[in-house]
């Protein structure tokens, strides 16, 4: 009786139960998550595939979820109360919008691929743990947090959440110095560039009196940002952060190490879907919190896009391993997204999302084919493993080719749209001359992927004198097999119809501003 | 029949041959499919030429859907008198190639094959297209399996020329399309009609002529960025390089008359004197080079430069006449020259190359030293090419006559000395191919190798006489083709003739 007099008395005084509706998903895949866990506990090792069914079920329901989770009907409320197609719950730091279900969706459905992917290289090497799923599991979640963040201390929380996932799984195998020495060193450049984030975020906070992006946008509206030192200072930091947080040169030295001695599996993670929420978090903080100093990060993203187009291209070609070199690669592709966001126009912002989420479903690939080729012991990451793939398995060397093409930014491959929207926006916010240097890049670039397309296509296997057991067929399941050859055909038929896609980002970046 | 939709099937029949080729795979009659198909693009292509209305600078054919709506990326398709013969002299070669590989080409046929169908379709679409993003797919997505076509049948030092092919095409391409993109940032559509009519100021127009000039001088090719062709055309198989010498460098030559001149007239204008100087270099400093060389193909692809050389030279000459007389009258015929030369050329080539395919397949040499006395045991073979050869240095009654006549005849309005190093040809040309024919047709029968060798078999003579067939009709009775283009070429002069120095 007291007690409840009290808890009715005290309720609508402290705080409104908050709306939980828009973070439904989020609070699905946490719930689903700590499920996984505790049922991998109960597993014996012969059972394992429980756990990655489960993690499979979790992500795909979460992606309806997302789907779902915003109707015509409530965006139109939405559009009608506020302007924007948006919908923000507890106290405005988390928001939902079209840009942000985009994401997720792309997220979620990358991380199931990735997970297909996974499965016969884990279980080859004895790494097939449910610790594998459940981390990657909790990155996911963190991924959607930094999505839909709409204050930096959110933004914050989320990456924290990816990041300790990631820094577990690089350094998943235990007993292996080359993983160890790179989850070593993405720990402790992570957590550099954490601080440096997070003490970025601080001044901002200071002067602004916020953490909340959009009254940071707010206050910057009435003063003169580009005189404020305080600001300025605190942008600086931001940018080495999410500088360092794409890998962008000269924040890049971890990439190649870190992509080359993880294992494959978890390579094949890192280089896709937190890209993507990387994406989100440049957005978020510099679209949508620093607009108003548009013409000072504009003109770090330039440098820092010209060197990564530059040193990422330059570098990969000397590479002998294939990945390191799709970490140059990377590098260099980082490089065209932030093009897109530096021409601060809305067109813009759409094509590196196009960008970024086209890039992920062909990285995925690429790394899919190395995990089909490799064996236990054996994990064929150098070049030279490609050397006739056309002999061998001329329907999976026909999907690398298409992967490297769309690299290059070749038509009719989904690369060249990306390319030619984010060059689109660049010669539109009139920084020729940096459009031009992409492009010459990307000549350069165009190089170490014909190498790749030439050792699978115009050289003989039988020239090889190395492991005679590459020249045994791969073995892996049908839903690999099926994966990859859906994985090649979309890059193929999203070059040919790449509109909806397309579309989709205009509309979503329009609705979400 | 197809009237609605004809250049589409023209695009995508061929490729949807090269892609049951690659699934049905080297067990299924391979060679059969590949010439059911071929065959029957070139008949359906056939309607364009009989269907075609001659009078009026029109897009015919035409078809249009959004492709990209959010870029305001169309599917646009048409033809003109310009673009049409080269849809034609397209289908048509392609056939010849998928016969002359019939019995020669042993590894992986059916990826053969389908490489030249598919590489058929997209250089149908080139020619096609009337959006800029459209032409520029087509136009680089035909260096995939220009690729690989060199990369796996070529010769032994396949992969250095293939990947200088790719680089070099690629190098040139991308700031092409840079320029599209500038032009769409001022036009605010991709449409190549919209591109023609939008406004430039000096500089940029300047800046989008030297892209295109580096786009379209690398693919057809112009001295100095030929360096690529002489590479690819001898590591090249046979099929490879008839499609690259009688097709793929007429799009560089298409590519000036459809973007430079009518997109940036003033730059093209301002800056003629640099694409006649390199022009005029290709064909005597080229025809130098082509006396000195060693190899059958290497002579033809130097030949080749020093040919395409007149194509150029006719399209520019148009601009020190208007500048020297005042008015565009008379420029016609050089333009008109240019375009002859480029079908005529195309017929030409292919022969030549294909001659020298016939030779490599009984020898296995491309050397010029080991043959002589080839028409002893080759008569009929012997009559081919010195007929070709005679085609290919210019003489009257063969197509290679009409084009370069009419060309030099221009040149003359605008300048003594444009024409007379223009008229050089005539002798150099006229002395690396006759003392190529001296060299291996005529004289002794040089060694036993040469002495075994059999006169060209049927399916042989069949390629070569349809080509002769094409080389004498064009030298004899160049009116219809010269009539399909002509207002065509009048538009372009119009529009070149035309500023655009707007605000």
């Amino acid at each position: 009786m007291l007690v409840s007099t009290i808890v009715a008395t005290l309720i609508p005084m402290q705080f409104a139960i908050p709306d939980f509706t828009p973070a439904i998903p989020e609070i699905f895949l946490l719930v689903g998550t700590c499920l996984v866990l505790l049922v991998d506990l109960f597993l014996k090792d012969s059972n394992r595939y429980v756990t990655y069914l489960l993690s499979q079920i979790v992500l795909l329901t979460t992606a309806v979820l997302v789907i779902s989770g915003m109707n015509d009907v409530n965006m139109a409320e939405a559009l009608q109360t506020t302007g924007k197609a948006s919908l923000t719950t507890f106290s405005d730091m988390f928001v939902l919008d079209p840009m942000s279900q985009v994401l997720k969706v792309s997220i979620l459905l990358i991380t199931v691929g990735v997970f297909v992917y996974s499965r016969p290289y884990l279980k080859t090497r004895q790494m097939y743990k449910g610790e594998y799923f459940t981390l990657g599991l909790f990155a996911v979640l963190g991924m959607m947090i930094m999505v839909s963040a709409k204050t930096m201390l959110i933004i914050y929380l989320g990456l924290e959440l990816l990041s300790l996932a990631m820094y577990a799984m690089v350094a998943f195998r235990r007993n292996d110095g080359r993983a160890s020495e790179a989850g070593m060193k993405y720990f402790v450049l992570g957590a550099i560039a954490s601080g440096m984030l997070l003490y970025g975020m601080s001044i901002i906070y200071g002067v602004t009196g916020s953490l909340h992006l959009d009254h940071i946008d707010n206050f910057m509206m009435g003063h003169d940002v580009m005189k404020n030192m305080g600001l300025l200072l605190g942008l600086s930091f931001i940018l080495v952060g999410l500088g360092f947080k794409l890998g962008v040169v000269p924040f890049h030295m971890w990439v190649p190490d870190v992509y080359d001695g993880s294992p494959t599996a978890v390579t094949l993670f890192l280089g896709t879907a937190p890209k993507i929420a990387a994406f989100a978090m440049m957005f978020r903080l510099l679209v949508e919190g620093l607009d108003e100093m548009l013409l000072g990060w504009q003109q770090i993203l330039s440098l820092l896009a010209a060197l990564s187009l530059f040193i990422g291209n330059i570098i990969a070609i000397a590479q002998t391993n294939i990945k390191r070199m799709l970490a140059y690669s990377t590098i260099s592709h980082m490089g065209f997204v932030l093009l897109g966001i530096l021409a601060g126009t809305e067109v813009g912002y759409a094509s590196s999302m196009f960008y970024i989420i086209t890039y992920s479903i062909v990285a995925m690939g690429a790394f899919g084919i190395i995990i089909l080729l490799s064996r236990d012991g054996y994990e064929a990451d150098r070049l030279i493993d490609l050397q006739g793939l056309s002999t061998r398995h001329p329907w999976y060397a026909f999907m690398m080719m298409l992967f490297l093409f769309s690299m290059a930014g070749v038509p009719p491959t989904v690369g060249f749209y990306a390319k030619l929207s984010v060059l689109k926006a660049v010669v539109g916010a009139e920084v020729v001359w940096l459009a031009v240097f992409a492009v010459v890049m990307s000549v350069i670039g165009a190089y170490y992927y014909l190498r790749a397309i030439k050792l699978m296509y115009f050289d003989q296997p039988d020239e090889f004198v190395g492991d005679e057991e590459l020249l045994v067929p791969a073995k892996s399941g049908f839903d690999f097999k099926l994966l990859l050859s859906v994985n090649g055909l979309s890059v193929l038929a999203l070059g040919i119809l790449p509109g909806a896609l397309m579309s989709l980002c205009v509309l979503a970046v329009e609705a979400s501003l | 029949m197809f009237e609605g939709n004809l250049l589409s099937i023209l695009i995508w029949l061929p490729i949807i041959g090269g892609l049951i080729l690659l699934f049905t795979g080297d067990k299924f009659a391979p060679r059969p499919i590949a010439f059911v198909f071929s065959v029957l693009t070139f008949l359906l292509s056939i309607p364009l030429w009989t269907d075609f209305n001659p009078v009026g600078h029109q897009m015919q054919f035409v078809e249009l859907a959004p492709w990209i709506e959010s870029f305001k990326i169309n599917y646009h398709l048409g033809v003109d008198g310009i673009s049409m013969p080269l849809i034609l002299l397209n289908t048509f070669i392609t056939v010849l190639i998928v016969i002359a590989g019939w019995e020669v080409i042993k590894h992986k046929p059916a990826q053969y094959m389908s490489a030249f169908l598919i590489m058929e379709g997209i250089i149908n679409g080139v020619f096609a297209a009337q959006d800029s993003i459209l032409f520029y797919v087509f136009f680089e997505a035909m260096l995939i399996p220009m690729f690989i076509v060199i990369g796996i049948w070529g010769g032994d030092n396949r992969i250095y020329a293939t990947i200088k092919f790719f680089l070099y095409t690629f190098f040139g391409s991308v700031f092409m399309l840079i320029s599209l993109v500038y032009m769409y940032s001022q036009a605010d559509s991709f449409a190549i009609a919209d591109f023609h009519t939008v406004k430039l100021g000096m500089t940029p127009q300047i800046l989008i002529f030297l892209s295109f000039l580096v786009a379209f001088g690398v693919k057809v090719p112009m001295w100095p960025v030929h360096t690529w062709l002489p590479d690819a055309h001898v590591q090249a198989p046979t099929g490879g390089s008839v499609i690259l010498a009688a097709v793929m460098l007429k799009i560089g030559g298409y590519g000036f008359l459809r973007f430079s001149l009518p997109m940036v007239p003033d730059a093209s204008s301002e800056l003629a004197w640099l694409v006649i100087f390199m022009s005029l270099t290709a064909i005597v400093y080229i025809g130098f080079i082509a006396l000195v060389q060693n190899d059958m193909k290497k002579l033809v692809a130097y030949s080749s430069i020093a040919h395409m050389g007149f194509v150029t030279l006719g399209f520019f000459v148009l601009f020190p006449i208007v500048a020297k007389t005042g008015s565009a009258e008379g420029t016609l015929l050089g333009l008109q020259g240019g375009m002859v030369q480029m079908m005529s050329h195309g017929f030409i080539s292919g022969a030549m190359f294909l001659c020298i395919g016939v030779l490599y397949d009984r020898m296995h040499t491309r050397e010029i030293t080991a043959y002589g006395g080839v028409s002893n045991r080759m008569p009929w073979f012997a009559g081919f090419f010195v007929l070709f050869a005679m085609a290919n240095t210019g003489l009257p009654g063969t197509s290679g006559f009409v084009g370069e006549f009419m060309v030099i005849l221009t040149s003359f309005k605008a300048n003594f000395w444009i024409a007379f190093l223009a008229a050089t040809t005539l002798i150099i040309g006229a002395a690396y191919t006759l003392w190529l024919v001296k060299r291996v047709i005529f004289g002794a029968v040089a060694n036993d190798n040469v002495a075994a060798l059999t006169d060209i078999n049927k399916r042989e003579t069949i390629i070569l006489a349809s080509l002769a067939f094409f080389v004498l009709l064009l030298g004899l009775w160049p009116e219809p083709l010269v009539h399909v283009m002509n207002d065509s070429l009048a538009h372009v002069i119009e529009q070149a003739t035309t500023s655009k120095l707007g605000n």
